[in-house]
């Protein structure tokens, strides 16, 4: 994609462990294209949090390393920049939101002097202008009363409003992209949807790129473009949201989508599941990993399975068992109606 | 009386303390008078924004925490006078699986230490006994049996939440009073424990009640489900009904909210405003109508507002805030009656 704001090539971010360099991300490509929001789902421990702080460098040390890869952002490699530049990469050009409000605000300062400092830190301004602009933030996110809020420290405000607040330190450089790492998994769901339509209305406003990390499946269908699904530290599928949800391909993703019960699932019924679990980091196998789950034993397990453009700007990762290359050939040609449910792998 | 649980008018009030001399200041109304009944074989979907009360609602049902006033029957016999030691036998019947399993799992314990506790404190079966025991219940909720030498910490969540369940279902209890048992589960896993909790209930006859925030969980496997807003229930019917047709604006706005997984659907949702409001210091009238600033909110300062039948099996709060004219209209001329 020649659009793309960001791009990762080959990415590999291993842990120091006491069994020896872990591969918690192993060589996961894709880019986020400008003014769009790409989704990237999965389950915890399938690296999609070490992608994106990888990204911005902010992984564990010392025991978190890129090993090799590329971050290519606005014409720059990320891995490779000084530490000064990256310094004004985070927060000014790419801006962090993550899970949790109350560990990413300092509980012993004042909202207005965390809002304040980002504006001080990335622009040659006064303390008043800086005031005023976080002022003028707060009201962008439609926090009531935002001067007084301003006084607030971060124990006083609800969770939704601290998550507010905290957006609007991630945008206040107006960013041209925002990392959010599961942005609304605490929060209640009137909380969440009203949280998600602000980062909708703020993206179209800013016209900035959104990578939205969640393992919701409900918020990447209704917010992303388009999405990524990683497993176990890889890339199993990425492709258009609408084409992913109608015709998924991989047998994990299959798994996934079926395994969520909907309000229109039979009562009481048996829901699909995916058998077994992840392998832990150290257990990994070179070939398919999915394979792994399944507790089959062969030769996908010791290849590391292709990854193919299965249909125009569907990718997936082509392993002889878990990918279902009969599903991608259409019959009629063309864009289709999406079928029905996917099955259960 | 066919009811295996019965709450009545259930108050919990938190003393909140201040000043030099920690006089009571205020009291957090957690729960606020709920009513309500579960059958046996039945599961009770509980739902609500976090703050709601309904964690403090399932901890009261099992003494975990004293209720301030009102009533707890189970199989007919009131718990709310009972103290201390005399709980013990009702304790067999009556079970709690936490939300996290991890920090409700003691970590220096093993597994088989875990399992074999309830049957030590209710003093059932010598060691060999005891022994045979725990890997029929490791092997009940699919755990391998070498799994009773191990410590939690060597467990997946999903491993935990089994073991977490086993505990609960080691004495044959009636009700489980489930507190988010999945949520903090992956999608993957979280159904598979879904689909333990309902194969148990097939085998064991067991009565549920689950208390969730996730709205299509709760669907799927409660057969009737209540609302719970700001420490009380304001709706409450089978579960097909309450997805199908609510009628409390509350309610509507919940399902309103859930994002749907169906990228081919455009949803321009009504977003909902606010946060749930203290329950220090609660609003004087309709709670939720004051969220929302309705216009009628004067009138329900100090009115009564009871959950009242408005159809067979579906009980409504009668606040005119939260429904449509011709509903409050319905629900306001019919005496109100504890929900059953």
């Amino acid at each position: 994609m020649e659009d793309s704001l960001l791009e990762i090539r080959d990415l590999i971010t291993a842990f120091e462990t006491e069994r020896g360099l872990v591969r918690a991300v192993d060589r996961v490509s894709f880019s986020v294209p400008k003014g769009k929001t790409l989704g990237i789902v999965g389950e915890s421990g399938c690296g999609k949090s070490v992608t994106a702080m990888s990204i911005i460098r902010l992984l564990p040390q010392p025991s978190g390393k890129i090993l090799q890869g590329e971050v290519r952002f606005k014409g720059r490699d990320l891995t490779r920049i000084a530490p000064k530049e990256l310094r004004k990469v985070r927060g000014g050009e790419i801006g962090v939101i993550f899970q949790e409000p109350m560990t990413a605000l300092n509980p012993v300062h004042r909202i207005g002097r965390q809002l304040s400092e980002c504006f001080l830190l990335h622009q040659r301004i006064s303390r008043r202008k800086a005031w005023e602009a976080s002022i003028e933030m707060l009201k962008l996110v439609r926090i009531p009363a935002p001067e007084q809020r301003m006084g607030d420290y971060p124990h006083q405000l609800s969770g939704g409003m601290r998550q507010r607040v905290v957006i609007a330190m991630a945008l206040a450089c107006r960013p041209d992209l925002v990392i959010a790492d599961e942005p609304t998994t605490a929060l209640d769901v009137t909380v969440q949807a009203q949280i998600l339509s602000l980062m909708k209305r703020l993206q179209r406003e800013m016209g900035m790129s959104l990578m939205l990390i969640t393992h919701d499946l409900g918020v990447i269908a209704e917010n992303c473009d388009e999405v990524v699904v990683m497993y176990a530290g890889r890339v199993v599928e990425r492709a258009p949201v609408r084409e992913l949800f109608a015709r998924p391909l991989h047998a994990y993703t299959r798994g996934l989508l079926s395994s969520i019960p909907r309000l229109e699932t039979p009562h009481k019924s048996v829901l699909p599941t995916i058998p077994g679990m992840v392998a832990s980091l150290s257990e990994f196998v070179p070939g398919c990993r999915f394979c792994q789950r399944m507790e089959r034993s062969g030769p996908t397990l010791r290849e590391r399975p292709e990854f193919i453009e299965a249909r125009p700007g569907h990718w997936v990762e082509a392993c002889p068992i878990c990918y279902h290359a009969e599903d991608a050939v259409v019959a009629s040609g063309g864009e289709t109606e999406p079928e029905s449910q996917p099955e259960a792998p | 009386m066919s009811d295996l649980l019965k709450v009545t008018d259930l108050k919990v009030h938190f003393p909140v303390r201040g000043g030099v001399l920690l006089r009571q200041q205020a009291s957090v109304r957690a729960v606020d008078g709920v009513s309500l009944a579960i059958a046996p074989g039945e599961t009770l979907g509980l739902v609500g924004e976090s703050g709601c009360g309904k964690s403090t609602l399932g901890k009261a049902v099992v003494r975990l925490v004293d209720p301030t006033a009102g009533g707890v029957e189970f199989e007919g016999r009131d718990l709310t006078g009972i103290r201390g030691p005399a709980l013990k036998p009702v304790r067999r019947d009556l079970q709690m699986i936490f939300q996290d399993p991890a920090e409700s799992l003691n970590a220096r314990h093993s597994v088989r230490e875990i399992l074999e506790e309830p049957f030590l404190i209710h003093r059932i079966g010598g060691t060999a006994e005891r022994r045979r025991r725990v890997d029929e219940l490791l092997e009940r909720v699919g755990l391998p049996a070498a799994s009773a030498d191990r410590y939690p910490f060597e467990f997946s969540g999903g491993q935990r939440q089994r073991i977490g369940i086993a505990r609960a279902i080691a004495l044959k209890p009636k009700l489980i009073i489930c507190d988010e048992p999945v949520s903090a589960l992956d999608v993957s896993v979280q159904s598979q424990v879904l689909n333990l909790l309902l194969e148990l209930q097939r085998e064991m006859g067991l009565s549920y009640l689950f208390i969730a925030h996730d709205l299509a969980v709760v669907k799927h496997i409660s057969d009737r489900v209540a609302v719970m807003y700001l420490g009380k229930i304001v709706e409450l019917a089978d579960s097909e009904t309450i997805y199908q047709r609510p009628k409390h604006a509350y309610t509507k706005a919940l399902l309103a909210a859930i994002p749907e997984p169906d990228p081919t659907r455009e949803v321009e949702r009504a977003l909902l405003e606010g946060d749930v409001p203290s329950p220090i210091d609660p609003p004087k009238g309709s709670a939720f109508g004051h969220r929302i600033s309705h216009p009628r909110y004067d009138e329900t300062v100090g009115l009564d507002m009871p959950l009242t039948e408005i159809e067979p099996g579906h009980w409504v709060a009668a606040d005119p805030c939260c429904l449509e004219p011709e509903d409050y209209e319905r629900v306001a001329k019919r005496p109100a009656a504890a929900a059953s």
